[in-house]
């Protein structure tokens, strides 16, 4: 029985094939949480990019933030898209705004009873899930009321 | 120097369509499809598949024009142009890419047109088979966010909650297109009616917003129309529908990955409805013919707000169907059943139907017909929007 939010044989992540958001990955398997931060101009990005789309500076790095935020959006799917979601019935999806880091944005899956009211607003915290026997390895980042 | 507008230059003089078919029921391939269209659309405007000089389309059209030109024994090819973006927001792009060409005296006679089979090749609606995904979509694929309907939910459910808009607002969409399609022979849902009781029992795909039958239909077919310079058009068998104004284009950072996009609770028209209106010299009151792409019908919503059809504080009260029905609502909409009773023909059926709106021979014809606005692919990036006219708009 999967322990797993979503049911296993969905997509997994890579950071294939340019390596841009490999730092990420690599630190969601150690529990921590990276985004970019521009050494330029030193504001937050999120997604990754090659570039700061504010100042044009490379000089791009990686640093671990505090998984916190608030419910910005969120979904719940029922109809299933994919065979792996065959049969299991809704779940939550929500968008997770991070005021410490520019209100940038996560995207992840709502721990708990799949048929909770979802609060927008409602402050959340970041979960690791380690998929450790998946090939390659990986981890995803949820999110739970607290 | 002189004013650089496309405004009245071009004109489209001919439409055509194929039959419309449910995905996966088409008895012919997509390239025939394609073919198929562009010779309806020739013989319509009344000249030769041969005297076609360029080619324009958007979405990834499978149907590449050096095929087309070599396929229809064109004389000579001047123009081949491919909108970015993989959903239906370069519909209205198309066009507008076709008559700048012809505008700027590149081609003569180019055809817009979209030709998909769905049941042919990948579904819309269907997630990825792929056992990896990279990108913006390793971000949001792991998570079950896969389908069209999935990644835009949160757009909508976020632009209802700040603006206090109910789920009836939205209902009454997909009744208008229904209730248009009963009389289009042309439309796939002709003959299945829909009501407000089975919209509300219908089943959810994504709560809280999508029901069933906020979602597009999955089609196979194709569409065309002939854009030439405007005193040709003059000259051809039908009444022109003149290029009054083409945007195209997103917001800031519309694209921007995992979901950030500053503003977030958009169909990504904002910035472009007014260059839209500056450029037909006409604005949203004096569009008499209302045609939106309905991928969903929170992007519907959104569009005819940004393009300021409709107040996004008054939605709840303006969008009951009666005010959306032809001809005698205060803003018929998708008078033909646009993509969600008619056909998901990308929204090109939507271009189609405003000409013949704009001709007088729809078949929920409305009465003020001199001014057509369509507008294509709420929510991808980028989007695009046009404005058409009569001779009268000149």
């Amino acid at each position: 029985m999967s322990t797993y939010y979503l049911p296993e044989g969905l997509p997994q992540p890579s950071s294939a094939p340019d390596g841009l958001s490999e730092p990420y990955w690599q630190g969601t398997r150690q529990n921590k949480l990276m985004i970019q931060k521009c050494r330029g101009c030193q504001s937050w990005q999120w997604g990754p990019e090659w570039i700061c789309h504010r100042c044009h500076s490379f000089d791009v790095v990686w640093e671990e933030i505090e998984g916190k935020g608030q419910i910005y959006s969120y979904e719940r799917p029922h109809h299933p898209v994919h065979s792996a979601l065959a049969g299991h019935g809704p779940y939550i999806a929500v968008l997770v705004e991070l005021p410490a880091y520019g209100n940038v944005r996560m995207l992840g899956n709502l721990l708990g009873d799949p048929r909770q009211e979802v609060p927008i607003g409602g402050k959340v915290e970041a979960v690791f899930e380690h998929h450790d026997t998946a090939t390659p390895p990986f981890t995803l980042v949820h999110w739970k009321l607290v | 120097m002189a004013e650089r507008t496309l405004r009245g230059k071009t004109a489209i003089a001919g439409i055509g369509e194929t039959t419309y078919y449910k995905h996966g029921q088409s008895p012919d391939s997509e390239f025939k499809l394609a073919l198929q269209a562009i010779v309806r659309a020739c013989d319509d405007a009344g000249i030769s598949p041969h005297d076609i000089d360029g080619f324009a389309s958007y979405g990834n059209d499978r149907s590449e024009a050096g095929r087309l030109a070599a396929a229809l024994g064109i004389k000579e090819l001047k123009f081949s142009n491919m909108f970015w973006g993989g959903g239906g927001g370069g519909v209205c792009g198309a066009v507008g890419n076709a008559s700048a060409a012809v505008a700027t005296g590149m081609a003569d006679c180019v055809v817009a047109f979209r030709s998909l089979a769905q049941g042919q090749y990948a579904r819309y609606g269907r997630g990825t088979g792929a056992p990896l995904v990279a990108g913006d979509d390793s971000f949001i694929i792991p998570y079950g966010v896969m389908s069209p309907a999935q990644r835009f939910a949160m757009k909508v459910t976020r632009f209802m909650h700040n603006h206090g808009i109910e789920q009836e607002a939205l209902r009454a969409i997909p009744i208008a297109c229904y209730h248009h399609a009963q009389t289009n022979p042309a439309a796939v849902m002709r003959g299945r009616t829909l009501d407000e009781a089975k919209y509300d029992a219908s089943r959810w795909i994504v709560e809280p917003f999508f029901h069933l039958y906020d979602c597009c239909q999955e089609n196979d077919g194709a569409a065309a129309v002939i854009v030439v310079p405007a005193d040709r058009a003059k000259d051809t068998q039908h009444k022109p529908s003149y290029v009054l104004a083409c945007g195209q284009g997103s917001d800031h950072r519309s694209a921007a990955p995992v979901h950030n996009m500053p503003n977030y609770q958009s169909s990504h028209f904002a910035k472009l409805a007014p260059r839209l209106y500056d450029m037909a010299k006409l604005g949203p009151a004096d569009m008499g013919i209302v045609q939106c792409y309905e991928n969903f019908t929170g992007g519907v919503l959104m569009s005819l707000v940004e393009h300021g059809l409709v107040k996004a504080e008054e939605a709840n009260e303006f969008l009951v169907p009666k005010n959306l029905l032809a001809p005698s609502g205060k803003m018929p909409l998708n008078t033909s059943g646009g993509n969600l009773a008619e056909c998901y023909m990308h929204g090109l059926e939507l271009v189609i139907e405003s000409v013949r709106q704009i001709r007088g021979t729809a078949i929920n014809q409305v009465p003020r017909n001199d001014a057509a606005i369509i507008m294509g692919g709420p929510m991808v990036t980028p989007v695009s929007s046009l404005i058409l006219g009569s001779e009268a708009t000149l």
